[in-house]
C-alpha cells in the first residue's frame, strides 16, 4: 500500500475525509443558499433566474459541481462504511447507557446523515435533473422560479424539505466544530469562534432554506 | 443503605454471561463502591459460592485497574473520579444499580466485571516511549522547557489508563487514550527523537486493536476520571496527519 492509501484508509484519514469533504459541502451551502434567498426580493424570480442561469452557464462552476458531487458522494460513502464500522466495535450492548455524556445529534450524525440522502435524491430529482438533463428550462419552456413555484404547490414536498432542513440544522450543529477538530484545529483562541460559528451557521442556514418553500406554498412570494 | 445489585456475570471469555440480582445489606456512606463489593464478595465466599471477579490495585485513583460500568456510566455517576473513589453516598437507600464491565471489541471480558486490557499496552509499545541515554542522570535544569508546555505534557500524562473513554464512546474509540499518550511525549524536548514514527506506530495499532472511530461526541472527555482533554485528540490528528507528510520513511 503506498503512504497515501495507507493514511487515508486509517480511522483518522477515514475522519479527515469526512471533515475536507463536509467542510467544502458547508461552503457550498452557502452559495447555495446565497442565491436562492433572491426569490426573497419578491421581483417575479427575475434576479433568481439570472443567477440560477449564471450559475447553469459558466464553465468553471459547472468544473466545480463535478467536484462538489464526487465530494458528496466521498461523504455519503465513507461516512456510511465509519457508522457500519463502528458499530462492530462493540460486540455486545450495554444493559444501561447514561445519555448525559454527549448530545443526541452527535450521536446520530449517521441517522441525520441519511435522512439527508432521502431528501437530496428528492431535491436533486426536483431541480437539478429538470435544468441540467431536460430542456424545460433552457429550452425556455418554464424558468427555474416557475419550477419552484409549482413544485411547492403541494404540501408533501414543503413537509418533506422542512424535515430535510431540520435534519441538515442538527447535522451541522454537531458536524461543523467536528470537522474543525477532525483536521487538528482545536485552540483556545479560536475554537470558540469555531464552535460559534458553527451553530450559527447550523442554524441559519437551514432556517432561510426551510423559510423558501414555506412562503412559496402560503404565497407570500411571487 | 440496602441496595439491589445487578452484576454482570461470565464464566470466562468463551461463554455467555447474563446478569444476577444481588440484595446486599448495611452498607456505609463512607465506604467506596469496591469496599461495597468487598463486602457482597465476603458474603458469597462464606456462602461457598463464586465471589465477582473484578479488577482493582491502588484504591486511591492513580493505576487505573477499576473499570466497572455503573448505571449507564464508566466509574458511576460522578465526574472525574475513578470507581474506587466513588462513596455509597452518592446513592439512595434502596437504589437498584446495573454494573456492567467495559464493552468494546478490543477489551475482551475475561471473567464477571474483568476485561483485558493488554490492547492499550500494545499501543503504548508501539511508540509511547522515549529514548534515554545511558550513563549518570543528566542535571535536571538542562532542559529548557516552557511552563505552558510542561503544564500541558503533565495535564496529558494523567491519564491513568483506565480505558473508561473506550467504555463511555459510542464507537468504542481509543483516541482519547492514544492521544494523551502521543501528547505527553510530543509537547515534550525527551520525546522529539521519535516523534514522527510514534504518531504514525501508534494510531496503526489503535487501528489494528479494533477500536472504533472517534466521532467527535465528547463522551470520552465528559467521563474521563482524569479530565483528558479532546485538545489532545486535535493534536494526534496534527501529529499522525504531519507526520505522514513529513517522514522519508516508507514502506
Ligand atoms: C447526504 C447524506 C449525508 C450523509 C449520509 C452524511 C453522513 C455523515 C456522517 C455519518 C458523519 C459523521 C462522520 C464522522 O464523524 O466520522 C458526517 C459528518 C459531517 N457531515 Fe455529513 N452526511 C451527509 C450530508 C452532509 C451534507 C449535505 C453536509 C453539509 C452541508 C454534511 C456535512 C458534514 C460535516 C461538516 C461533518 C463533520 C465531519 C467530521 O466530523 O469531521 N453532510 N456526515
Ligand atoms: S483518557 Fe481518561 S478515560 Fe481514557 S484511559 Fe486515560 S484516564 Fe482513562
Ligand atoms: S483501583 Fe487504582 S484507580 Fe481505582
Amino acid at each position: 500500500m503506498s503512504w497515501v492509501t495507507k493514511t487515508l484508509s486509517s480511522s483518522l484519514g477515514r475522519k479527515l475525509i469526512m471533515a475536507v469533504t463536509g467542510l467544502s459541502l458547508v461552503a457550498f451551502l452557502l452559495v447555495h443558499c446565497g442565491i436562492n434567498a433572491c426569490i426573497f426580493l419578491n421581483d417575479g424570480g427575475e434576479t433568481f433566474n439570472e443567477a440560477a442561469e449564471f450559475m447553469a452557464k459558466n464553465f468553471f462552476i459547472r468544473a466545480a459541481e463535478i467536484g462538489l458531487f464526487a465530494g458528496l458522494i466521498l461523504h455519503i460513502v465513507d461516512g456510511l462504511m465509519l457508522w457500519s464500522a463502528n458499530k462492530k466495535k462493540r460486540p455486545v450492548q450495554y444493559a444501561v447507557v447514561s445519555k448525559e455524556n454527549s448530545t443526541w445529534y452527535s450521536r446520530s450524525m449517521g441517522l441525520l446523515g441519511t435522512l439527508l440522502l432521502l431528501f437530496l435524491v428528492m431535491h436533486l430529482k426536483h431541480f437539478w435533473v429538470v435544468s441540467r438533463f431536460t430542456d424545460v428550462i433552457t429550452g425556455g419552456q418554464k424558468t427555474l422560479f416557475q419550477e419552484m413555484q409549482e413544485v411547492f404547490a403541494s404540501p408533501i414536498p414543503v413537509i418533506v424539505y422542512v424535515v430535510g432542513c431540520i435534519s441538515l440544522a442538527y447535522h451541522l450543529l454537531h458536524g461543523v466544530q467536528s470537522a474543525f477538530q477532525s483536521i487538528g484545529w482545536n485552540h483556545p483562541k479560536y475554537t470558540p469562534f469555531v464552535k460559534a460559528f458553527g451553530s450559527w451557521f447550523a442554524i441559519i442556514i437551514p432556517v432561510v432554506f426551510a423559510a423558501m418553500p414555506i412562503a412559496m406554498h402560503l404565497g407570500l412570494i411571487k | 443503605m440496602n441496595l439491589t445489585l445487578k452484576v454482570w456475570r461470565q464464566k470466562n471469555t468463551n461463554t455467555e454471561g447474563n446478569f444476577e440480582n444481588y440484595d446486599v445489606q448495611g452498607i456505609s456512606e463512607d465506604m467506596s463502591f469496591l469496599e461495597m463489593f468487598d463486602v457482597l464478595n465476603e458474603r458469597l465466599i462464606n456462602d461457598g459460592k463464586e465471589p465477582i471477579a473484578f479488577d482493582h490495585d491502588c484504591r486511591e485513583g492513580i493505576c487505573g485497574m477499576c473499570s466497572m460500568y455503573i448505571n449507564g456510566s464508566p466509574h458511576g455517576p460522578n465526574r472525574g473520579v475513578t470507581t474506587c473513589q466513588l462513596h455509597m453516598r452518592s446513592f439512595k437507600s434502596g437504589d437498584t444499580i446495573t454494573v456492567e464491565p467495559w464493552r468494546a471489541a478490543a477489551f475482551p471480558v475475561i471473567k464477571d466485571l474483568t476485561v483485558n486490557r493488554s490492547s492499550f499496552d500494545r499501543i503504548i509499545s508501539a511508540g509511547g516511549f522515549v529514548s534515554v541515554n545511558t550513563g549518570n542522570a543528566q542535571d535536571a535544569n538542562a532542559l529548557p522547557i516552557a511552563k505552558e508546555k510542561a503544564d500541558e505534557a503533565f495535564a496529558a500524562a494523567a491519564c491513568i489508563g483506565c480505558g473508561a473513554c473506550v467504555a463511555a464512546c459510542k464507537n468504542a474509540s481509543a483516541m482519547l487514550f492514544t492521544s494523551a499518550k502521543i501528547s505527553q511525549l510530543a509537547l515534550l524536548p525527551q520525546g522529539q527523537a521519535e516523534r514522527e514514527m510514534r504518531a504514525e506506530k501508534m494510531v496503526a495499532q489503535m487501528d489494528i486493536e479494533g477500536f472504533g472511530a472517534c466521532t467527535n461526541t465528547g463522551a470520552c472527555e465528559a467521563e474521563c476520571p482524569k479530565g483528558i482533554s479532546l485538545e489532545n485528540i486535535a493534536r494526534m490528528n496534527r501529529e499522525y496527519f504531519g507526520a505522514v507528510l513529513s517522514s522519508k520513511e516508507h514502506e
